[in-house]
């Protein structure tokens, strides 16, 4: 899903469409965010993940200009986030806010109306991103009538408002289903067609890691990691898993084979052998295996998830303190 | 600054007003009291139905005195509290418009709200007295509306400013009914003990100047002070001297009570 070709190229920060360098965002003593440089270029789909309180919605909020800057630069779209010219760069910035809250009162066509008046977005928009959304036919009812999936749909569009350069969304697809999650996601890539930059954070780390073309790890206001999934894959040393599906009387062979090239003990499963091992050991296995290739029904190769990558480099984090990560200077 | 933001700010809380006939409710009661007092006012001396538009104003003035305050607190006090907690703020804020546009357009869109069902609640007293006033008597009656607005919009701009201050709606309205009970109860009688203990040595002009603390007392005096027949009736001859009592002098009194809390707004409304 991830296009490689974007995966590791490194950062030019003049073409990068959200800079920030050294920002810190201090509430007395509690440091939310704690000196994060990081550079976004135009058209990249970047994903923003930590735990509940790493900093994550501070660090959103003051990208936005919501939040105030303790010390740092942010500059989004070309202006500087708490200067003067700001307001300009807003209409070229659409938000979903987490949990979105509209207008019970409103329709959904005067919801969208009401947010173009304030972007100075034309009107005969709100129809089109209506139908966009798949909202077309609820356009005249009251959002106290929607369903949460309605709302966020809703919020979706009212961020595309504009056309946007860059879309900031905080959770967007929490109370969307399955369906509507994968139209979500291809609006996503028509946007980032068209040249559109987005950072999205999301706690389905899932449904992140086949989406995104980089994303960062911040942990206690700090950045842990910014790479591309398959880039943290390599870096963070975390096993792969094979199953193998054997027949019973051919799992004492495999067995000795596994361990004999790989050092590792394989564990028996209910449809035959398991064996964790070393990224770098991949093709040994799959070699040791060759003899007895026409036994084996079925070979599975597990890569560590985006939720194992995340667990292990939190686990990290917390035992010792961050190191400057090469790919963001 | 600019206007568009904060007209289509005040032209969403204005609609929002309309159409959850909140202008309409408020209206009618206006009408229904003050029909009531213009026809009742009088009932205590042993007579019913109209008497004089004086004895008229005098009485709606102290029903003005509890109701509107009381009503501009309950528009305003959850404007920007409100957005808060429903988490809409943010969502706002992250368009083209300033905090103080924003704050702006909340305050103008209910202010006008506040203004029209202020104005349609009276004028139909107003239409119904039409054959008992001459045109003294509607000049009168006029500032009497004129002024009930500016105290609308004071307590008003008030509500604004605690709905910046309130950390949330709960804590937003008990501050609005606090200063309800301030201004319309409690102010009176402090400014009342004040004088009792301090007897002879407290002279009459630094009392006047404290009325002016308190945005009721200056509606109060801006009405009663202009008509000769209920002056004396209420003794404010006595406390008010000339210089403050004039309609310009409290009129800018009343305009500071409606500048400064949306002055204190914009200055606690940070990020």
């Amino acid at each position: 899903m991830t296009s490689t070709s974007r995966n590791d190229r490194s950062p030019d920060p003049t073409s990068s469409v959200i800079a920030l360098r050294e920002v810190h965002k201090h509430y007395g003593a509690l440091h939310a965010v704690d000196g994060v440089t990081l550079d976004i270029p135009e058209g990249e789909i970047f994903g923003l993940i930590g735990h509940n309180g790493a900093g994550k919605s501070t660090l959103f909020k003051m990208m936005l200009g919501l939040a105030s800057i303790t010390r740092g630069d942010i500059l989004v779209a070309g202006a500087r986030v708490n200067g003067r010219d700001f307001r300009a760069a807003r209409r070229k910035i659409g938000y979903l806010p987490e949990n979105v809250v509209l207008y019970d009162n409103l329709d959904g066509l005067e919801t969208l109306n009401f947010f173009a008046r304030l972007k100075g977005a034309p009107l005969a928009q709100c129809p089109l991103l209506l139908e966009r959304v798949g909202l077309a036919h609820a356009g005249r009812r009251p959002v106290r009538e929607y369903s949460k999936g309605m709302r966020q749909r809703l919020g979706f569009a009212q961020a595309l408002l504009g056309s946007p350069r860059v879309l900031f969304l905080d959770e967007p697809t929490n109370g969307l289903d399955p369906h509507a999650i994968r139209d979500f996601y291809a609006t996503l890539r028509e946007l980032q067609h068209a040249g559109t930059t987005v950072i999205i954070t999301s706690h389905i780390l899932a449904e992140l890691q086949e989406r995104v073309d980089r994303l960062a790890i911040l942990s206690a206001g700090q950045l842990r990691a910014v790479a591309s999934v398959q880039a943290l894959r390599e870096r963070t040393h975390i096993p792969l898993v094979f199953e193998i599906d054997l027949d019973v009387a051919d799992r004492a062979t495999a067995a000795k084979l596994l361990t004999a090239t790989t050092g590792a003990q394989p564990e028996l499963t209910a449809t035959g052998l398991s064996l964790c091992c070393a990224r770098e050991q991949k093709m040994r296995v799959i070699a040791a295996l060759a003899p007895l290739s026409a036994r084996i029904r079925d070979l599975r190769m597990l890569e560590p998830s985006l939720e194992d990558m995340f667990f292990g480099l939190s686990a990290e984090a917390a035992a010792t303190p961050p190191a400057p990560t090469p790919s963001w200077n | 600054m600019e206007l568009r933001p904060i007209f289509t700010v005040a032209a969403k809380e204005f609609h929002d007003r309309i159409r959850n006939r909140w202008v309409l409710a408020v209206a009618l009661v206006f009408t229904v009291f003050s029909l009531v007092i213009a026809y009742f006012g009088s009932a205590q001396q042993g007579q019913i139905g109209f008497r004089s538009i004086e004895i008229t104003i005098a009485s709606l003035v102290s029903l003005v005195i509890y109701l509107i305050p009381l009503i501009a607190l309950l528009l305003g006090f959850d404007a920007i509290v409100g957005e808060r907690e429903r988490g809409s703020l943010d969502l706002l804020l992250a368009m083209p418009i300033t905090r103080t546009e924003l704050l702006l357009g909340k305050y103008l869109g209910l202010a006008l709200a506040l203004t029209l069902s202020t104005v349609a609640g009276f004028s139909l007293v107003a239409v119904l007295l039409w054959r008992y006033m001459n045109s003294a008597a509607l000049l009168h009656y006029s500032g009497f509306v004129f002024s009930s607005v500016l105290l609308g919009l004071a307590f008003l701009s008030l509500a604004i400013f605690l709905s910046v201050l309130a950390r949330d709606r709960a804590r937003a309205s008990g501050l609005a009914i606090t200063i309800w009970f301030f201004f319309v109860l409690v102010f009176d009688l402090l400014l009342l003990g004040l004088l009792v203990t301090t007897g002879e040595h407290f002279s009459g002009d630094a009392f006047a100047w404290l009325l002016l603390l308190n945005p009721a007392d200056v509606f109060r005096i801006l009405n009663i002070f202009s008509l000769d027949d209920v002056r004396t009736l209420y003794g404010l001859a006595s406390v008010v001297p000339a210089y403050l009592g004039s309609a310009a002098v409290m009129g800018g009194v009343m305009l500071l009570w409606i500048i400064v809390p949306l002055i204190l707004a914009k200055w606690r409304f940070k990020p």
